[in-house]
């Protein structure tokens, strides 16, 4: 792996990224973490019911979606997947829009904040019920094979705990079978709301059960973006030259309660937590970066106050948007006028 | 085998099972966004020999033997739906679909609602229902009634080999997921006359496959054969049955059932599946509510009885199914009353 050495003296091992893709990758997770921030406080200042964080996981994500080709790829996400999302392409204006439940919401404000849908960009929708989607990522896969469309492949993402899911271990089973082009990134973060990874599986990571599938499986540092992009790229180039699917596990934290609507005091010790903080992928990636000498600390600060003003910009504009009108709940159930009951003219 | 009538028409007589293989193959044909997958669909041509030889004419990348796992032949399905292409997705037996009930109900049908139709989900899930056939607890059920309560979602159960070309055509055009229905012991067992030639039949219209005008009928499935069958040997006693064939059970078509019932003013409905919770219950809760002072009886609804399901023994089979003696007492009943 090609290493650079900087002005400090200290090497990078970079993953061949440029300067540009580094410090877009810090964005990115200063981004995550800015609007995660956003919607835990909107929760408690009663503006909006529900927020969800992925507080933890900005390394992960802000790697993987540098792995992303977009305009080719497609994105299946789960609900913790902020920094894909925003990574891929989608705006802060569009995170709020559906944190406030406004119409600006592609959804029409009718799903739960984190379930995006952005067709454009490759970002297709998902429901709540967990690993669900991967199956549809896989017949996203086979579609691209079908047509040979090589050069594309799908990232399914999905929390450890979802790993236990039937339809996960039949979606890695189809893709494995047919050789489809398709990355089950998993984000293990250690806890499945208040369930640990030990009672979800006896195995020690997720990746080994990529041997009862016959696919590869890796294990990368989730704390560090460019460890996880490194894996992500690589798998994703395996798949859209052909070479069929594989796991990679990204092992990373869940910082905050499953979400507003959880208390994670019930049943995780504050010296786990704080253990873990230490790690924080965000002041640690900025670190590496200004000791490499990518950005100096002053353009580091710049780049927090841009993030928080294009946060501040995205949640006035949003709040400013009208609800989704009442009749607006009929409309898209199926194509066209939708009633139950045909009257036709006799 | 063509008869000599149907020559001069351009039809061509066939069974069910023949009119859903022919219009499958005409639509790979025709599409190639159409795939078929499934459990054994390719080299055994599916276990009612529906797809054989599809493989050898299409290929495996059309013709699609999947995994022994029902949530993701359904799951990949709509994978391949939400990027474009037209599967059709075969659940072996009907009583299989259980495991794939959270991608029909969760996922599928949802598919266009979740994101405001930034994605859709045209897709067919076809599968073998129904019983008469000896298949015991785990190879006869009905399931409709467990899906028609779902919104997003598109149930036909055509019973004519011209009505499951129709259909079956329509539900490949249909932007949205559709569940396809096909009565297994009509299978071999009912014959017609089928156009040639594309066509497709409106989802969501029924047909008046006999008119009458003492009694109306309303069924579908295997049970609309016995219920022809009833209405004609009353034709002998002068009692006049009109049997309307629902063919499309979501959406459903209330013109023809209002006009007919405000005709005859009589309202039978017979239906395979269980009575309780059926769709004789909405159909009977619609014209409760549109024309009840247009009936002159009760509605009264002949179904499978509330047990879980038929028995292997001949003895618990027959107790199970409604026979055409009982169609002929209750519509004799119904137009007597
Ligand atoms: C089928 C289903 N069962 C239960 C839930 C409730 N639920 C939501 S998130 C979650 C935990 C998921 O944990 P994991 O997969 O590790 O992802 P994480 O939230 O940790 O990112 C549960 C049980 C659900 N949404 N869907
Ligand atoms: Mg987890």
């Amino acid at each position: 792996m090609a290493k650079t050495t900087t002005a400090h003296g200290h090497e990078l091992d970079r993953a061949g990224l440029s300067d540009d893709q580094l410090v877009a990758m810090l964005r990115n997770m200063l981004l995550q973490r800015q609007l995660d921030n956003r919607g835990f406080q909107l929760n408690r200042q009663g503006k909006i019911p529900f927020a969800l964080g992925s507080e933890g996981h900005e390394a992960v994500q802000a790697g993987a979606a540098m792995a992303f080709a977009r305009g080719r790829d497609v994105l299946v996400p789960y609900y913790r997947d902020l920094g894909l999302a925003l990574g891929v392409g989608m705006t802060p204006f569009e995170i709020l829009s559906s944190l406030f439940a406004r119409d600006t919401d592609r959804n029409g404000g009718r799903q739960f904040p984190n379930h995006y849908t952005n067709k454009d960009l490759g970002v297709a929708s998902i429901s709540s019920i967990i690993a669900g989607h991967c199956t549809h990522a896989v017949g996203i896969a086979a579609a691209f094979k079908y047509r040979r469309e090589s050069g594309r492949a799908v990232i399914s993402p999905t929390g450890e705990g979802a790993t236990s899911q039937g339809e996960w271990h039949e979606s890695v089973n189809y893709a494995a079978v047919h050789e489809l082009p398709v990355v089950f990134l998993v984000e293990n973060n250690e806890w499945a709301i208040s369930t640990p990874q030990s009672m979800q599986m006896k195995v020690a990571n997720v990746a080994d059960k990529a041997a009862g599938y016959g696919i590869p499986g890796v294990v990368c540092d989730g704390f560090s973006p460019i460890a996880t992009y490194r894996a992500m790229h690589e798998a994703l180039e395996r798949a859209r030259s052909g070479g069929g699917p594989s796991i990679v596990e990204a092992k990373c934290y869940r910082y905050l309660s499953h979400s507003t609507d959880d208390d994670d005091r019930t049943y995780r010790s504050r010296d786990d937590i704080e253990a873990h903080r230490k790690l924080d992928p965000v002041p640690r990636f900025e670190a590496v970066l200004i000791d490499a000498g990518v950005l100096d600390a002053a353009a580091a600060k710049a780049l927090r106050q841009d993030v928080l003003r294009e946060t501040n910009e995205a949640t006035d504009a949003a709040e400013a948007q009208a609800y989704p009108t009442p009749q607006s709940l009929y409309t898209n159930v199926v194509a066209g006028d939708y009633r139950p009951w045909q009257e036709f003219d006799s | 085998m063509m008869t000599a009538t149907a020559q001069q028409t351009g039809a061509t007589v066939m069974t069910n099972v023949e009119a859903v293989r022919s219009t499958l193959h005409d639509a790979l044909v025709r599409d190639d966004r159409v795939l078929i997958m499934g459990e054994d669909v390719g080299a055994r041509g599916n276990v009612f020999l529906i797809t054989k030889g599809f493989l050898e004419e299409f290929g495996a990348e059309r013709i699609i033997d999947t995994p022994l796992a029902e949530a993701s032949i359904v799951g990949v399905a709509i994978g391949m739906a939400m990027e474009g292409l037209r599967p059709i997705a075969e659940i072996q037996f009907a009583d299989f679909i259980y495991p794939a009930f959270n991608q029909i109900v969760g996922e599928a049908a949802k598919t266009r609602y979740r994101s405001n139709g930034d994605y859709t989900c045209p897709m067919v899930i076809r599968t073998p229902y129904g019983g008469g056939v000896r298949g015991a607890l785990s190879h006869s059920v009905s399931i409709e009634a467990l899906f028609y309560h779902v919104p997003g979602l598109t149930i036909l159960a055509p019973s004519t080999p011209a009505d499951i070309k129709g259909l079956l055509n329509a539900a490949i055009e249909c932007p949205d997921p559709v569940l396809f229905l096909e009565h297994k012991k009509t299978y071999r067992s009912v014959k017609g006359e089928v156009p040639s030639g594309y066509y497709t039949i409106p989802i969501g219209k029924a047909d008046v496959k006999k008119t009458g005008t003492q009694v109306t009928v309303v069924s579908y499935g295997y049970n609309l054969h016995q219920a022809l069958d009833a209405a004609n040997r009353l034709e002998a006693e002068g009692i006049s049955v009109e049997v309307i064939d629902l063919r499309s059970i979501r959406p459903m078509d209330k013109t023809t059932i209002l006009a007919s019932v405000r005709k005859t003013r009589k309202l039978l409905i017979i239906h395979e599946d269980n009575k309780f919770g059926g769709i004789g219950a909405e159909i009977s809760a619609m014209v409760a509510e549109e024309a009840l002072f247009d009936l002159d009886a009760p509605i009264r609804r002949l179904c499978g009885p509330d047990v879980p399901a038929m028995g292997y023994a001949l003895t618990l089979e027959e107790e199970f199914m409604t026979s055409t003696e009982q169609m002929v007492d209750a519509m004799r009943d119904l137009a007597r009353f």
